[in-house]
This record gives structure tokens, C-alpha cells and sequence, in this order.
């Protein structure tokens, strides 16, 4: 069996998938930034003040929590790791804290992002403020239309939110823009990336700083069942770092890991090999190669990409991708907050709503042991779920 | 190593002057290549529009999307293009999405002779550049400011035809003045290879034109030209400015010559 989820080949390489698909003008900063996050992440100092933010401000570990209704429910034993409880609420913060800090240590002032549904640009914003850094945010105009809330959050934090009308005006054209602004700003100016995505040593690095989703859990759960390891291991997949920082703690173990995509955004299950913001990947795309809009009621997971190593993964066939769609997500919302008391994202939704729905089948037969990351908490969605859940 | 593209481009010492155009910006853009060649352009670029263009600012945008909203395809483009007899080279400017899935050969059918692919660094362009050569298409490297010399050396090395300068850490746009930083890298690129240097991204004006010719061998002019053209100014009135381009560039290396005499000596 191929070993997975280790440091990537010579250039950023997942298999056939990952690379630095950059402007020359960016590829110093990519050298740099992949010795830094070498250097940092061998440094025990690092690990060290990084690992004491994680606790006494991000709020981790983060809880495990036995769904012990819905798993009476369902017939299942479903086991949640409750990133919806970590600071900015989601674990958008486990990457930004990394990423915050490297910045810091290569003498970088500020830090700009990508955001989709604002989760990352309020981690960002938040990581910023900590440590004295200035932060610019960009957002699509639509994403912006849905995600007011989180707009306002972020300029509360300092951040300036820059709308981006260009395209789809949702995060894949946030993320050009962003890119674009850090090739010109490439001196000063650490581009903190939200995702498993980009050019190496982003996805790789990103994957590094959330694998504390996965190596937490892992022991975690190992409390919980006499079986150590969960049959199946399941999150939400839009770029991926969730879903990515999940399966690092499961991948040398016998679970089934399953990633869940909006069916309208599904990039692993509906996609073509191509290169998009920086890494070549799998793609929606339409046959002349021109990225297609993706479309999903969760902002979070509204991109035509995926992080190179989800590809690499469903190639291998070590992870399996699904989609549900946005009726059985916002179905899923309402179980979740019914029987657990938890109001969970639309994005985080994805994962419960294939559990929801494969329970009792050849998927997941009754007896199954599921862990699933929620990623984040639902707060961000309250307008949304008004008008979709009347 | 000399080949096809550079040769072309050598025809004469003076500087090269290299307009751009998005390939099917209007229905009938081919007009706008058989202007710029008229107007003493010494090779074309064209570019095929990409949904994701990470390295232009809002006019290529702009360009790139109303081009593909009106319909416009690669495959569309490529005959256009292979429609349209020109004396001068035409060079495909494009993302690495777009020539990594059409491939070299349907380029060089067109009878596309170069090649500019923006978001494909050294790292990653092994493959297009054994491709482009066995095709006979000159794949063009870029170098930026920001590059330090190692790499310079090798983008020289591995470059054909040309080496494309990009004057500024920024994306393509016009700007009010060149930037300072495309002479120091114009001489940076010109002590690391023998080819060509030409300079882009930012280089608005006849009056920058002729200072980026002084600093290199010659130019490449893009947004300028494109903001005109989305304006709805016409293949005729693009000429008329890639002509004063052509002036400007000619006396900025001859200070004083009459322009009567380029035309003469342009033929």
C-alpha cells in the first residue's frame, strides 16, 4: 500500500497532483515560505508557543462528543469532534495560528486572505489582532451578500474586507484577487491561505497545522471504543483542510475515510485533472478548460477546486468522495440541532447529511463506528437557515 | 540556440515592439491583428482568455471575459488565427490550464510560433517546453524582479525566442510610469543570455514604450491596447496608436530620426 499523508514529493507532488503552478514573480516566495515552515515546524520552540496558543486561546483540544441520540437513532455509534467549539468557531484557527506565527517569524507585517463563507477571514482577522499583524480580506460580492454577519466580524477584528466582483464573485475569485495582491505586496506580505490548496507548500503545510483535528481525535477515540479505530472517518470536503487535518490521524489506520462534496460543488466526484490557484488538481471544468461556477448553499464549499491531495487520495482509492445536496444538508442542520442540541454550519451539514442518509446500508451498516468532524458552528448561517429551513 | 521565433525577431537592430490582443474580443478581431501588423508590429501576441487569469489585472479581465462570454473558444480562436495570413509571428499568451489540456500541436496547426504561459514557472515547464520544441512552437520564459540571478541563468538558458521581462511585482495593468524595477531587470536578464529581452506589464504610453526600449530590446504592450479596444475604439484606431508606438520606440533608440524614414525602412 502506498503510504499517504507524509511530506510530498520533491516540488510540492502528490502523485501526479500538487506542483507551484505560480508567476515567476511568486516562486521566491514560495522557496522561502517552504524553508520557513521547514525550519518552524523542526523547531520544538515553535511547536511549543504554537501548541500553547492552540490551548489557552483556540480553546483545544476540542471536545469529542457522543451523539448518543442520533447514534440510537441511526443504529450507529457516531462519535462528533466538535471543532464548531474552537475560537472564531471553526477549525479554520488550528491553520491560522500556524500560519500567524510563521509570518511573524519570517518577518512578515501582514497578512491577507481568501475567504469564502468568512470562516477563514475571521480566523485570519482574529490571528492578526493577536499578534499585531494588519490584515486585508478578500471576499466575493456574493459571499459578502450571505455572509454580512462575518463581514462585520472581521472589520470588528480590524480586518479590511475587500468585495471581489470579478467572475462568480465567490471565493475562487476571491482567491485570484488575493493572489494577485500578494504579488504585489509579496515584500511585507505573508498570503495566508484557508485551505489544503495553492501552490507547494500550501497544501501540505495546511494539512501540518490541521492535523491536530486528526491527532486529537485519534486519541480521543480511542477512549471512546474498544475497537481503538472508528470503522469510518467522514468530513466535509470543499478545498479540503478539515476533511484533510481528519484523515492525517487516520490514514496509517484500517478506517474508511469519506469526504463529503456539495453535489454542486464537487470537484473530486465530478471533476478533471487541471490547475487552478497554483496546483494541478482536480477541477470543475468545462471541456475547453475554462473553471466552472460552483454552486452550493454553503458558502464555505462553494469552489470548483480541491486540495491536490484529496485527488491523490481518491485516485489511490484510500479516501472515498460523496455528495449530498443542499436539500438533505439543510435537513441535516435541523436532526443535528433537534437531537444533540447542536446547530452546526451549512458546510459541516455535508458530513451529517451522508451519514444521515447511508446509515443502515451497505455503507454504513448498523454496528458502524463513525467519527465526524464538525467543522464549524452554525451561527455564520442563521439568515440562511431562516429562509431555507421556513 | 536560434530559432525560428528569434530570428524572426532579429530582423532588424531596432527595438521590437510586440502588441497584444484577446483572441475573440470581438467578432471580428482577426482585424485587429492585420492592423497591428500594418502599423510595423514585429510579432503579435495573442491571448486566449482564461475564466481564472491570476496574473492580469481588471482589463485583461475584463477582455478575457467578454470574450468568452460572446462565445469565444480556444478552438474558435485557433482558426481564427490560422484564417488570418500575417508576415509576422503570432505568440499565444494563456494559463497552464488551458495549453496543458488543448496541447502544443493544435497551437502550432494554427501556425502559432511562440508561446507565453504566465502561471508555469521553471519548476513545472519541463514538459510543455519537449512539447513545444518537438512542435516547433518557441516557448517563452519569464523572469521578474524578484527572481535572483541562479534563475535568471536558467530562464535564459531554457527560454526561446525571447525572455519576457515583467517590470513590476504586480499583475498586468497600466500604470502612470514604468517602474523603476524593469531596467535594472532588463539589464539583469540581458548579462544572464543572448536572447531578446522584451518588457511588459505596465508599459502604457509611446513615452514608456520608448524608455522600455532604451532599457531592453523591445516591448510587449497589452492593457493600453485592450482598454482602447473595450472602449469600442476600432481595428483602424488601434493601428493609428500601435503606429505612434512604433514611432516612439524607434526614435527612443535614434533620437531625431524622422519618422518618415522608419516607415521607408520598414517597407
Amino acid at each position: 500500500m502506498t503510504v499517504v499523508m507524509r511530506e510530498p514529493a520533491a516540488g510540492g507532488r502528490f502523485g501526479e497532483f500538487g506542483g507551484r503552478y505560480v508567476p515567476e514573480s511568486l516562486v521566491p516566495a514560495c522557496l522561502a515560505l517552504e524553508q520557513a515552515f521547514r525550519d518552524a515546524w523542526a523547531d520544538p520552540a515553535f511547536r511549543q508557543e504554537l501548541d500553547g496558543h492552540r490551548r489557552t486561546y483556540a480553546g483545544r483540544p476540542t471536545a469529542l462528543t457522543a451523539a448518543r441520540n442520533l447514534s440510537a437513532e441511526l443504529g450507529i455509534t457516531l462519535l462528533l469532534k466538535r471543532e464548531d467549539l474552537a475560537h472564531t468557531g471553526s477549525h479554520k484557527i488550528n491553520n491560522v495560528l500556524g500560519q500567524a506565527l510563521l509570518a511573524r517569524r519570517m518577518g512578515k507585517t501582514r497578512l491577507i486572505a481568501e475567504t469564502g463563507a468568512g470562516q477563514h477571514g475571521v480566523a485570519t482577522a482574529t490571528a492578526a489582532a493577536l499578534f499585531g499583524l494588519r490584515a486585508t480580506v478578500y471576499m466575493g460580492a456574493r459571499d459578502i451578500e450571505r455572509q454580512a454577519l462575518n463581514v462585520f466580524r472581521m472589520n470588528l477584528l480590524g480586518a479590511e474586507v475587500i468585495p471581489v466582483t470579478s467572475g462568480s464573485r465567490t471565493l475562487k475569485d476571491a482567491t485570484n484577487e488575493a493572489m494577485r495582491a500578494w504579488v504585489s505586496a509579496v515584500e511585507d506580505t505573508h498570503f495566508c491561505l484557508g485551505s489544503v490548496a495553492g501552490p507547494h507548500p500550501y497544501p501540505w503545510m495546511v494539512r501540518e497545522f490541521q492535523r491536530v483535528i486528526g491527532d486529537e481525535a485519534r486519541g480521543q477515540v480511542a477512549a471512546e471504543l474498544s475497537t481503538g479505530v472508528p470503522d469510518v472517518v467522514v468530513a466535509c470536503v470543499g478545498g479540503g483542510s478539515n476533511a484533510a487535518g481528519t484523515f492525517a490521524g487516520f490514514a496509517d489506520t484500517g478506517a474508511r475515510l469519506i469526504g463529503v462534496e456539495a453535489a454542486g460543488g464537487a470537484a473530486v466526484s465530478a471533476g478533471e485533472p487541471g490547475v487552478l490557484h497554483g496546483s494541478r488538481s482536480l477541477v470543475l471544468q468545462d471541456r475547453h478548460g475554462q473553471v466552472a461556477e460552483a454552486h452550493s448553499i454553503a458558502a464555505g464549499l462553494d469552489y470548483p477546486g480541491v486540495g491536490p491531495e484529496h485527488a491523490q487520495l481518491s485516485g489511490l482509492g484510500r479516501a472515498r468522495y460523496v455528495t449530498v445536496t443542499d436539500d438533505e444538508v439543510l435537513a441535516a442542520v435541523r436532526r443535528l440541532a433537534e437531537r444533540e442540541g447542536i446547530i452546526c454550519a451549512l458546510e459541516s451539514a455535508h458530513a451529517v447529511a451522508w451519514v444521515l442518509r447511508a446509515a443502515g446500508t451497505a455503507e454504513l451498516p448498523a454496528g458502524s463506528t463513525v467519527l465526524l468532524t464538525l467543522s464549524g458552528r452554525g451561527d455564520k448561517d442563521m439568515s440562511q437557515l431562516m429562509e431555507g429551513l421556513r | 540556440m536560434s530559432t525560428a521565433l528569434s530570428t524572426a525577431l532579429r530582423a532588424d537592430g531596432r527595438p521590437l515592439l510586440v502588441p497584444y490582443v484577446t483572441g475573440g474580443i470581438t467578432a471580428d478581431w482577426t482585424g485587429f491583428l492585420r492592423a497591428y501588423q500594418e502599423a510595423g508590429a514585429d510579432a503579435i501576441e495573442v491571448g486566449l482568455p482564461f475564466s481564472d487569469p491570476m496574473l492580469d489585472g481588471p482589463t485583461i479581465q475584463e477582455a478575457s471575459d467578454r470574450a468568452l462570454a460572446r462565445g469565444a473558444t480556444v478552438e474558435s480562436i485557433l482558426a481564427d488565427i490560422a484564417a488570418t495570413p500575417l508576415r509576422v509571428p503570432v505568440i499565444v499568451m494563456t494559463y497552464a490550464n488551458i495549453v496543458l489540456r488543448i496541447g502544443v500541436p493544435a497551437l502550432a496547426a494554427a501556425g502559432v510560433r511562440g508561446l507565453i504561459v504566465p502561471d508555469l514557472p521553471l519548476e513545472e515547464s519541463a514538459g510543455l517546453e519537449a512539447a513545444a520544441a518537438a512542435a516547433g512552437v518557441d516557448l517563452v520564459l519569464l523572469a521578474a524582479p524578484s527572481t535572483p540571478d541562479d534563475r535568471l541563468r536558467e530562464i535564459g538558458a531554457r527560454s526561446r525566442g525571447f525572455v519576457y521581462a515583467i517590470s513590476v511585482m504586480g499583475t498586468t495593468g497600466e500604470r502612470a510610469a514604468l517602474a523603476g524595477s524593469a531596467a535594472v531587470l532588463a539589464a539583469r536578464v540581458k548579462r544572464a543570455t543572448d536572447l531578446p529581452v522584451l518588457i511588459g506589464f505596465g508599459v502604457s504610453t509611446p513615452a514608456q514604450a520608448a524608455e522600455a526600449g532604451r532599457a531592453g530590446d523591445g516591448v510587449v504592450i497589452a492593457s493600453a491596447l485592450m482598454r482602447r479596444v473595450l472602449d469600442g475604439a476600432t481595428a483602424g484606431a488601434l493601428g493609428a496608436d500601435v503606429a505612434a508606438l512604433r514611432t516612439a520606440l524607434d526614435l527612443g533608440v535614434s533620437p531625431g530620426t524622422p519618422h518618415a524614414e522608419v516607415s521607408g525602412h520598414r517597407g
